[in-house]
């Protein structure tokens, strides 16, 4: 069985995709089928559904700066409902990510880019943890357990 | 597609499908024509058609509550789902605008603007077929 630490990997998917602003649906429509499998209640899956949104946008309008490149995209599903997306992009890189992290800060003010990505992704998510470097590109991972649905009846 | 009336000073602008960074720049273009063309006194940005929105509708809304106050015109935030109540409460749009559950009371006469409706008062709008 693959694992990761000790954690049993229940399933996982890796998605490649051109970073073009259409397919930020795409990237949201695919986590949502993948999570199906969990059944997680609705307030949930729109919570990591906008997380995911965040994280891929950033990728493509920071990462990227809206010039061609590939997002990556790896889902897990833990076992006992612990999941975790990786986005990630070999874009430009942050140069200081405590900055970058902080609400209301954005380098896109004039494209009206609230700054407020990561401050969603940390607040919908349980954990997330960034790393970057200037000129090879940024990587995000993000965590949280997903209650079924059928758990909670 | 965003459908967007205006009558006696008010814009309605009726949001529908995902909100995101790709389908914002259409929805802000078209916003925009309408406020630059009428200078409406309030703006009205119903979410009741919304599926989906993250940080992008919040730049939308900061971004058109800017343009209002240029002329000294209000923004009313309508009818969003609970799920885009949770990213309007994050952000703390509720500081900038008003945020409410019904249209009730705030269209002319009380009264929700039909499709197509035009402005009641002819000089403020640019005759469609010139």
């Amino acid at each position: 069985m693959p694992r990761t630490g000790s954690r049993r990997i229940i399933n996982e998917m890796k998605l490649i995709f051109p970073a073009y602003s259409e397919n930020e649906r795409f990237a949201r429509i695919a986590v949502s089928g993948f999570l199906s499998q969990l059944d997680p209640c609705v307030d949930e899956l729109s919570d990591i559904k906008t997380a995911v949104s965040e994280g891929v946008t950033n990728a493509i309008v920071h990462g990227y700066r809206e010039k061609p490149g590939q997002v990556l995209l790896l889902l897990r599903i833990f076992e006992g409902g612990r999941i975790s997306i990786k986005i990630q992009d070999k874009g430009c890189g942050i140069a200081d990510v405590e900055k970058a992290m902080e609400p209301l800060f954005t380098t896109r003010p004039e494209d009206e880019r609230a700054g407020l990505g990561f401050a969603i992704m940390e607040s919908f998510m349980e954990d997330v943890r960034v790393r970057s470097t200037l000129g090879k590109g940024t990587t995000v991972i993000m965590e949280r357990t997903v209650t079924s649905r059928r758990d909670r009846l | 597609m965003t459908e967007i009336t205006t009558a006696g000073g008010v814009t309605l602008a009726k949001l529908t499908g995902d909100l995101d960074h790709h389908t914002a720049g259409l929805i802000r273009t078209e916003i925009d024509r309408e406020i630059k063309l009428v200078r409406p006194e309030l703006l009205i940005i119903d979410f009741i058609g919304v599926t989906f929105m993250d940080s992008s509708g919040i730049g939308l809304i900061m971004g058109r509550y800017k343009l209002m106050q240029d002329h000294g015109g209000r923004v009313v935030v309508t009818r969003p789902p609970s799920y885009i109540k949770k990213v309007l409460k994050l952000a703390g749009i509720d500081r900038l605008t008003p945020i409410k559950d019904e249209l009730d009371g705030l269209l002319p006469e009380n009264k929700e603007t039909e499709k197509g409706a035009k402005s009641t008062d002819a000089t403020d709008r640019i005759p469609q077929n010139n």
